[in-house]
């Protein structure tokens, strides 16, 4: 056996940039694309719905209540998804319905993530006793019925846009805690962690410069997942009542406005419900792919 | 495994502490809770006495330990809406929500643990990507919207199962599905990675070498060791139902705790709704520290760790 290949022979090919790694994994990613074009069309409609949308979400039209949408018997291209029971346009609504549902995911996932990442780092970073009690608050918290408390405790301060981000920003930071800990506690015995301590860097600089921009991955993945859950459970919580209040149009309002008509016009609880289905999916969808392609090992 | 058992009985036991002040402390939430049963209108004569009547006056380590030492003898308190102890209205509401939860979550294994070893069994089958599939479109779906869409397929269009109440067992089936179906994708997702990670391993490789049959080995040998994160991750779905259900019995009508849970919150009716706080969070300190208690028996890596 003879091999006849020359290594020296073959050009070397200029090795990609991993940027051009990184843009190349994420156009290749089904669900990156598909969830992003969902993501990305629902975001410009919530952005520019004063501009797209053709009515006021709040002006009531008593003489048009609920005109079915275009493709059914009755429907007219004057309310393309119809109207309400009240003879507001729907897609106006859900227009200004996504602001809230984006509104609260953003700012829960941001209130959440300063809890829970300060407290998984700590936790991560110098183990021991410390780590021992913030794995209490984390139990702790696991076994407060989040649902049940949000209601609660929304309920007691009185519901509002504020409290439900509120409340909800401060129930759901277990995730980013567990993950940032488990991530911090890979990262502190690396060398560079070693090198930053040698040159006689202090805690509070190796966790906010050295530490925090390498978990920036592990960081917008959870976001994302604690985004989703937040949209839901504020449409749960609005469903419920005890959410978002009339008139403002959350999804999830929506969807319980339309209850009571549920064996006469059923679309009014279908579409708000298809429309929160694909943020919430588009945004799992997101978070999935952005795990997948910023993984080390390139998982395709 | 005595060692173990009891360091894990103790943080059981702290963090079921813990959650009972919290549970205590939503009484002070919204701020003076005399005020705030008697309405704005009260006198200050009438919140003076119900001050005294209910112990507000006291101070509050006081007051919690009063309340915690009656809640340890089995009295919950007293409903402001039903006027009668919360514990006879749990006793009648309670066996509901059990039977819901019970059902849902048999369910959930039922449909996750099979799929979950096939999908492990063949990666990227067609099998493998219908799991996924299943599992990433189900965690997006609102469980009071598949609720709804569920009583307008099954009840109204086709009018097979009744939509409302729980007279009798036809009643269960709409909320199992929609319940169950939220515990689902977790349970699938976790068999399969667990799975896969176990197929990968040494002694799964020498078990096909010496030529085990395909289902010996994935049955016998790799099922074993890959269930045990999937024992703490199911107590932990169960415990997360019973939370559920404030949800599902809302939608389906269904006179449980979860139910009653949602409408004593409407009300006010505190001590009611702290009773069924604290028995949901004591459940899912309980199902861990069984599935945990459990998984040290099964794997002597869990309770040699420490």
């Amino acid at each position: 056996m003879t091999d006849t290949t020359d290594f020296r022979t073959i050009p070397e090919l200029p090795a990609p940039s991993p940027s051009e790694v990184l843009r190349q994994r994420i156009f290749q990613h089904r669900g990156l694309m598909i969830g992003g074009g969902i993501l990305a069309v629902i975001v410009l409609g919530a952005l520019f719905a004063p501009v797209l949308a053709p009515y006021d979400p709040y002006l009531q039209d008593l003489a048009n209540r609920t005109v079915p949408p275009v493709w059914m018997d009755g429907g007219s291209w004057a309310h393309v998804l119809g109207t309400d029971q009240l003879g507001r346009d729907y897609l106006t609504r859900l227009l200004y319905g996504a602001r809230i549902s984006l509104l609260i995911g953003l700012a829960t996932a941001a209130i959440s993530g300063v809890i829970g990442i300060s407290l998984g780092l700590i936790a991560g970073y110098f183990g021991g006793r410390v780590d021992n009690v913030i794995m209490f608050l984390i139990t702790t918290r696991l076994a407060m019925p989040v649902i049940l408390v949000a209601l609660a405790v929304v309920a007691l301060i009185g519901s509002s846009l504020t409290t439900v981000i509120l409340v909800l920003g401060f129930l759901l930071w277990e995730r980013f805690a567990l993950v940032i800990r488990a991530s911090t506690m890979r990262l502190r015995t690396l060398e560079y962690v070693d090198a930053a301590k040698a040159q006689g860097a202090g805690s509070v600089w190796i966790l906010i410069r050295e530490l925090i921009p390498n978990l920036a991955n592990s960081i917008i993945v959870v976001a994302t997942l604690e985004m989703a859950h937040a949209i839901i459970l504020e449409a749960a919580l609005s469903f419920l009542g005890l959410g978002i209040q009339p008139p403002l149009p959350s999804w999830g309002l929506m969807v319980s406005e339309g209850r009571e008509l549920l064996l006469f016009v059923p679309w009014l609880i279908t579409i708000p419900g298809v429309f929160l289905f694909l943020l919430v999916l588009s945004i799992n969808l997101v978070g999935d792919g952005l795990r997948d392609v910023t993984a080390p090992d390139g998982k395709n | 495994m005595l060692f173990y058992t009891v360091k894990r009985l103790g943080m059981a036991l702290l963090v079921a502490f813990t959650v009972s002040f919290l549970t205590f402390a939503l009484l002070y939430v919204a701020g003076d809770p005399a005020t705030a049963i008697l309405g704005p209108n009260a006198t200050d004569v009438d919140i003076a006495y119900i001050r005294k009547h209910y112990g507000f006056d006291q101070p509050l380590l006081v007051q919690f330990i009063q309340w915690l030492g009656r809640i340890v003898q089995g009295d919950l308190g007293y409903s402001y809406f039903f006027q009668v102890p919360v514990s006879d209205i749990l006793l009648q509401r309670l066996p509901i929500t059990i039977q819901l939860g019970l059902l849902a979550f048999s369910l959930a294994l039922l449909i996750a643990l099979p799929l979950g070893i096939a999908a492990a069994a063949r990666p990227n089958s067609l099998v493998d990507r219908l799991a996924l599939f299943l599992s990433v479109a189900g965690q997006a779906i609102p469980s009071f919207w598949m609720g709804l869409m569920m009583i307008v397929i099954f009840s109204v269009n086709l009018g097979l199962l009744p939509s409302s109440g729980n007279d009798s067992w036809r009643h269960f089936i709409l909320p199992t599905v929609v319940l169950g179906y939220y515990a689902t994708p977790a349970i699938m997702r976790l068999t399969r990675s667990s799975m896969l990670e176990v197929l990968s391993s040494d002694y799964v490789r020498t078990a096909k070498s010496k030529g085990l049959s395909r289902t010996t080995v994935l049955y016998k040998h790799a099922l074993r060791n890959a269930v045990i994160p999937v024992v703490s991750l199911a107590a932990a779905q169960l415990g997360f139902m019973l939370a559920g259900s404030v949800v599902i019995e809302s939608v389906f009508s269904l006179q449980g705790a979860g139910m009653l849970a949602w409408q004593s919150i409407s009300r006010g009716d505190l001590p009611t709704v702290q009773a069924i706080v604290l028995l949901f969070s004591i459940a899912y300190v309980a199902l861990t520290l069984l599935a945990d208690l459990f998984n040290a028996w099964l794997d002597p890596q869990v309770r040699m760790a420490q």
